[in-house]
């Protein structure tokens, strides 16, 4: 099973399979990268309209083909059918979203039901059609790679770079228009134009993916890389860089593994190499992954815990919660049997210290400024000067016997 | 117009009318909470749910596969709500990465496991088939009067019939709950009601009409269904009761006007072969949307912005 694999990644498993790996290793490129400003303005789910949109464009564009003597399977055909009733579908949604009380997710759902709806027609039509019966039409639904060509690829491959351009061209619009479209639009952006850009740029790369992927899986090519790469990066062109390659190689990969072995269909393979991405980049990933946020959590908790240990400490109060207890001695503040070591006397009586002098200061300074850093953590060192805390020592007085931290 | 129409077209009208109302209904109360997608998303998933109730019980029986279906809807909804919390994801993008990906995996167990022997297929899944279900028993329109002949009903007329009724009798329980929660979600909790429970079993009765409707017409009838009547009736009023009202005026039309243009629509073309009625149907209803947006009397937003522009 491994070696097919590894020879399918080396380009090694003959022509067809070698083809297919490139090409979508470009169309996960172009995908992750465009379906980025996709994400950035929250529109994730045209892609979903505008994939569902191109399947009337396909069996128009076979139709005419075929009322005009040709075979009716130019690829380079289909796909300009689709690209127009895609750009329909896009035009619908924009106008049904403008014009009328109804909100974006209503008129992405009317739009790719619709559309697909009369695309099953059409495509029911093109069956009783003479030449209909071998048109392969459905191969668009869940993509076929089996049969690709050269000149397929080559076709993905233009499209492929043909989006990249735009998205380097545009980026800094789009950008703006992603983020702050009010901003863009008192600068002089034209946030319609920009918008309409953004999502040409969907639409060119649904339509390359549809021999692909097919075009209920090529919005998972648009979505989920850039839901992956938001985990690892707070900046936008890092952002649009990691989709690319997040797209880019599970493309790759899923083309591979699913020319090593038979029933692996290339565009579910894909998809759910791109999820496993996802999944990874969300359990791990630092600072917004689960594990980071759990680790933070344990770290506040034992923090947490440590202060109100050492408080009773002070104090002189018996201390029965387990995690404090296991906090305390783990940290050598307290022995065994429970009694405070050295160390934690001494931290013991400077956490009621600084407790005090916390008293002090939100008495003396009332603002949020300094009594709204007070949550029993922050050491007061790092809010207050030294004279202002030699200030409130002063007010505080010489120290005296306190509790069992004597 | 007599007998070859009791037997051949009265149950998928009948069966395709249910299910444009069953899902209409909940899909009122989904358009106005912005959840509309939810719909697109439940029929998505419903496929691995299917392939992996057929894994376990090996048989394609109706009911193994609704309870796949609805415990994938289920799975699916959970999976949303995971990756939007866990991930802090926003919620249109955490929909499309869950239901792509069940949806891959679906295509790919169906692909892996032997199907080849039974009529389980993602075209089906999709288009649903809607034409087959026909009553060869009857002979007309007697037959609704004849026991025996109405024994041999399409048994999948009796199950759209159950689950629009049940439908119907929630959404009248639970009028008054549904509509404060989805107007005012923080009014509606003070006054005591659960509004997050109310609006996990929205999406829970979305999921039976949708797997319901699925088993029968096909998982793009339910989409256009779920979102295309109450949208357009949307339109037509400001009132919630009217609204759901023509709905179901909207639904229904669509159900018969689709079914009658796909069934007879090529033969007044000079053609001779039927197209999908599924497709057909939710052609239909994108074409009273249309004419809602176009024509509609309440179809403007409220001080919409630039009215006069382009």
């Amino acid at each position: 099973m491994l070696s097919p694999f590894v020879s399918a990644l080396l380009l090694q498993s003959g022509y067809n399979a070698a083809l297919v790996a490139v090409g979508a290793a470009l169309l996960g490129i172009a995908a992750g990268s465009g379906g980025a400003f996709l994400f950035l303005r929250k529109r994730a789910l045209v892609s979903d309209a505008v994939a569902h949109a191109t399947l009337p464009g396909v069996g128009l564009a076979f139709m005419v083909m075929v009322a005009l003597g040709g075979d009716g399977r130019n690829l380079l055909g289909l796909l300009l059918g689709s690209a127009l009733s895609a750009s329909l579908g896009l035009l619908i949604v924009e106008w049904i979203t403008r014009r009328t009380r109804l909100a974006e997710d209503a008129a992405i759902g009317a739009v790719l039901s619709v559309f697909f709806g009369f695309g099953i027609v059409l495509l029911t039509v093109i069956q009783t059609m003479s030449r209909g019966k071998q048109a392969g039409l459905e191969g668009f639904l869940l993509g076929s790679t089996a049969g690709m060509l050269f000149q397929d690829a080559v076709i993905i491959a233009i499209g492929g770079a043909g989006a990249i351009a735009t998205i380097v061209l545009l980026r800094r619009p789009m950008t703006l228009v992603a983020f702050d479209a009010e901003f863009a639009a008192a600068s002089g952006v034209s946030v319609r134009t920009i918008d309409l850009a953004m999502m040409l740029l969907v639409m060119a790369v649904t339509v390359v993916g549809l021999k692909v992927v097919g075009l209920v899986l090529v919005v998972a090519m648009l979505i989920i890389p850039s839901v992956t790469a938001r985990f690892w990066t707070d900046r936008t062109d890092r952002l649009v860089g990691i989709a690319g390659l997040v797209g880019g190689a599970s493309g790759y990969v899923g083309a591979a593994f699913s020319a090593s072995a038979p029933h692996l269909p290339t565009g579910p393979i894909i998809v759910l190499v791109c999820f496993a991405l996802f999944l990874a980049s969300l359990l791990v990933a630092p600072v917004r992954g689960v594990l980071a946020a759990l680790l933070r959590r344990r770290r506040f908790q034992v923090l947490v815990h440590r202060r109100q240990g050492l408080l009773s400490l002070a104090h002189g109060e018996p201390i029965f919660d387990p995690l404090t207890l296991a906090v305390l001695r783990r940290s050598g503040l307290i022995r065994r049997d429970g009694v405070p070591t050295e160390a934690g006397r001494a931290q013991s009586a400077k956490v009621l210290r600084d407790e005090r002098r916390w008293d002090i200061a939100r008495q003396i300074y009332q603002d949020d400024a300094v009594s709204g850093r007070y949550d029993g953590l922050t050491p007061i060192e790092t809010v207050l000067t030294r004279d202002e805390i030699a200030e409130i020592d002063r007010r505080i007085g010489s120290p005296s016997v306190v509790g069992g931290a004597a | 117009m007599g007998a070859e129409f009791v037997q051949l077209s009265l149950t998928p009208l009948a069966i395709g009318v249910l299910a444009a109302i069953a899902c209409a209904l909940p899909g009122n109360f989904m358009i106005l909470r912005r959840q509309a997608l939810i719909g697109d998303a439940i029929s998505h998933v419903a496929l691995p749910g299917i392939v992996v109730a057929f894994l376990i019980t090996g048989t394609i029986a109706t009911w193994p596969m609704m309870i796949g279906a609805a415990g994938a809807a289920v799975v699916a909804v959970v999976l949303i709500e995971a990756i939007r919390r866990l991930g802090r994801v926003e919620p249109g993008a955490a929909m499309g990465v869950t239901f792509t990906s069940l949806f891959a995996a679906g295509v790919l167990l169906l692909e892996q496991s032997d199907t080849s022997s039974v009529h389980l297929d993602v075209e089906h899944a999709l288009y649903g088939n809607l034409e087959s279900l026909i009553w060869l028993s009857a002979e007309g329109w007697g037959s609704l009067l004849d026991r025996e002949a109405l024994a041999d009903l399409p048994p999948e007329l009796g199950r759209m019939a159950a689950v629009t009724l049940l439908i119907a009798v929630l959404t009248a329980l639970f009028w008054r709950p549904l509509k404060l929660s989805t107007f005012d979600e923080g009014f509606a909790a003070t006054l005591g009601i659960r509004t997050g429970l109310l609006s996990l079993a929205l999406v829970m009765t979305a999921a039976v009409a949708a797997v319901a409707a699925f088993d029968a017409v096909g998982s793009i009838i339910v989409i256009a269904m779920f979102i295309c009547p109450p949208a357009a009736a949307r339109l037509m009023t400001n009132r919630l009761e009217v609204q759901v009202a023509w709905s179901l005026v909207f639904a229904t039309l669509s159900a018969v006007l689709g079914y009658v243009l796909a069934g007879y629509g090529p033969l007044w073309l000079g053609g001779n072969d039927a197209v999908s009625a599924a497709g057909m149907i939710a052609t239909v209803s994108g074409v009273i949307l249309g004419l809602a947006c176009l024509f509609a009397p309440h179809r403007s937003r409220i001080g919409a912005p630039r009215e006069a522009e382009g």
